[in-house]
């Protein structure tokens, strides 16, 4: 089943044409990969599936529900179904890391204090996060710790989507493949369906199931990433040379 | 190395020699040189770079723009040079030349006054347009918000009443005291000519209860907390917090927006309530001082001429003066946009125009009720 559907998108900033006609989709369990010169509109994209930014034209269906014309309660009902890591981590800077990771659940569960407490650990230590760390404040941690914290909080609710916009940027070498060993072990952990923006070669070539590449507004190759040096495309040829 | 430049002449042929390393520094130099140098009657211009050892992309351009100089006067201009690594720097300068020639051309569509103003004119409208679509959200979100006790953030909205309202009850007492004092101070000067000492407690009671101290009030919390409200959310815009909140599903505008709003809307009479007893003690003691009005009779007079409707129309005006400042200052916010200058402007349009509108929001206040006869 697909996870993700993404019908003729058309995205129109002021006279520039970001998309059009674009056409992507995602099945259940997968790890895939937009990939694309910069400015090519792949954060665009990302941001269109997750409802923060409008498309012009066409449709995007996320878990069975089209983003474009849902109603308030479902589309509540599906953020609760996704977790997004941002770019720059995006934790809320008045929170420590603990009440960032707890937010979700002391909002829309019952949990009891204890329990939360629990689950936040578990969030903490499955990211590799000292469970020491959950007092401090997102301005006192590094920038991988922050990555690794956005990825618990984004984690929180047990989401079946996740979606990472560019997860190993600003990491150092050795944090960047560890944070690839952590979404691969999430995925056959957790069974995660995991559509990832990234520039990163060596962490598309490890965890990656799946590939688009953007360019020119349109998908110019979909496939898996050994078949992609098959395509014409310039920027796939420069880029995977 | 410096730079020599010898100019070689035979009847309408002219080399220009150059030798040694052509960098920035001496293109000034060379410039001074050329101008010096009668061209006239040159038909023929060679620039001679064969004995140049170096030259870095601010003498290629230099030299580029003289060739096109000399040519654009019809003299035919050319460049000798065997260095292939010369050649090539003068060739990607030519070609960065042309490319940028191409952009600035296509780009250089001048607009007449006309369009500028009617552009500024639409960029004013749609940027009133935009501000009753935030209002419109505000409604929405507001309806949803009440629509459930339990909805309600009494915790943040009660950290905000003390971080805008508590927090400001000194810089609002001291200012709303002055206010008083100087009022008083002036008025009395005035009043002890016409012998019309007691008159100034007439004359404190409905100004201050009225008009001052709640304009005093509202303009010093746009100042300080209406900045500080669209300073936050600019910053949380910026560093993506209000996304990653929208993608996890707690629409911001109960959470961050209405805890805001509701607090100030609660505050702000309060802190009116605190200007009126301060300007009024400012007052007094000026009376007491200056025109020898003691306490006593200063409160007896105030209880039998000031009617309570004076200080609840003060009052009244708190809700209306908060809702301006917050929403204006929110909305602000709101629109910052990625990049740091943004907060900056975006503080300072919200402080300018929230102070404007409890201006306006005042007088609309002030006519109304007179025409009503309170």
């Amino acid at each position: 089943m697909s996870a993700i559907r993404v019908r003729d998108v058309r995205t129109v900033f002021g006279t520039k044409v970001v998309h059009d006609g674009l056409n992507l989709t995602i099945n259940d369990g997968e790890i895939y990969g937009l990939l694309g010169p910069s400015g090519c509109g792949k954060t665009t994209l990302l941001r269109e599936m997750v409802m923060l930014e409008e498309f012009d034209d066409g449709s995007i269906d996320i878990l069975g529900h089209n983003v474009r014309n849902i109603k308030e309660k479902d589309a509540q009902k599906l953020r609760r179904e996704w977790g997004v890591l941002f770019q720059s981590g995006a934790l809320f800077s008045s929170l420590s890391i603990r009440d960032n990771i707890a937010l979700s659940l002391v909002e829309y569960t019952d949990l009891s204090a204890a329990m939360i407490e629990e689950v936040v650990q578990f969030k903490i230590s499955l990211v590799g996060l000292k469970s020491s760390d959950a007092d401090l404040f997102p301005s006192q941690i590094s920038g991988g710790m922050n990555k690794k914290a956005g990825l618990a909080r984004a984690l929180c609710m047990d989401p079946k989507l996740l979606f990472l916009d560019e997860p190993t940027s600003g990491l150092d070498p050795i944090s960047a493949r560890e944070f690839d060993e952590l979404i691969l072990k999430l995925r056959s952990l957790l069974g995660l369906t995991i559509v990832m923006v990234s520039h990163d070669l060596e962490s598309i070539y490890d965890t990656v199931d799946k590939v688009a590449i953007i360019d020119e507004k349109k998908i110019v190759y979909e496939g898996t990433i050994a078949d992609v040096k098959s395509s014409k495309n310039q920027f796939v040829q420069t880029f995977f040379k | 190395m410096q730079t020599i430049l010898h100019f070689t002449q035979s009847d309408s042929f002219l080399s220009l020699d150059f030798s040694g390393e052509l960098t920035l520094y001496s293109i000034t130099q060379l410039e001074r040189q050329m101008m010096q140098k009668d061209v006239s009657g040159v038909k023929t211009i060679e620039l001679n770079l064969i004995s140049v050892s170096f030259i870095d992309t601010a003498a290629a351009i230099f030299l580029v723009k003289m060739e096109e100089f000399f040519s654009g006067k019809g003299v035919k201009c050319s460049l000798v040079c065997e260095n292939q690594t010369l050649l090539s720097t003068l060739e990607l300068v030519k070609m960065q030349r042309i490319i940028t020639k191409l952009e600035t051309q296509s780009q250089l569509k001048k607009s007449s006054f006309l369009e500028k103003k009617l552009k500024d004119i639409n960029t004013y409208l749609s940027g009133f347009v935009s501000f009753v679509a935030f209002l419109g959200k505000l409604f929405v979100a507001k309806m949803l918000y009440l629509k459930s006790f339990k909805n309600i953030r009494f915790k943040e909205i009660a950290y905000e009443i003390n971080e805008s309202g508590i927090k400001a009850l000194g810089i609002v007492a001291l200012t709303s005291f002055l206010i008083g004092l100087v009022v008083a101070y002036q008025s009395a000067f005035q009043l002890k000519t016409y012998g019309a000492n007691i008159y100034i407690v007439d004359m404190l009671g409905i100004s201050i209860l009225r008009e001052l101290a709640p304009l005093i009030t509202a303009i010093v919390i746009a100042g300080r907390s209406g900045s500080a409200f669209t300073a936050q959310i600019g910053a949380m815009k910026i560093t993506q917090e209000l996304d990653a909140m929208k993608t996890m599903g707690f629409n911001p505008f109960s959470y961050l927006v209405l805890p805001r709003i509701i607090a100030l809307m609660i505050a702000l009479p309060i802190l009116i309530f605190v200007a009126d007893i301060m300007a009024m003690i400012g007052g007094m003691i000026v009376a007491n001082i200056d025109l020898g009005i003691s306490t006593d009779l200063f409160l007896d007079r105030f209880r039998e001429v000031i009617a309570a409707k004076n200080f609840f129309i003060g009052i009244i005006k708190g809700p209306f003066f908060a809702f301006l400042i917050a929403s204006i200052a929110i909305y602000r916010g709101l629109g910052v946009k990625d990049d740091t200058q943004s907060i900056g402007f975006h503080t300072t349009k919200s402080v300018v125009e929230s102070i404007f509108a409890v201006i306006v929001c005042d007088a609309a206040f002030s006519i109304a009720l007179t025409n009503l006869g309170i």
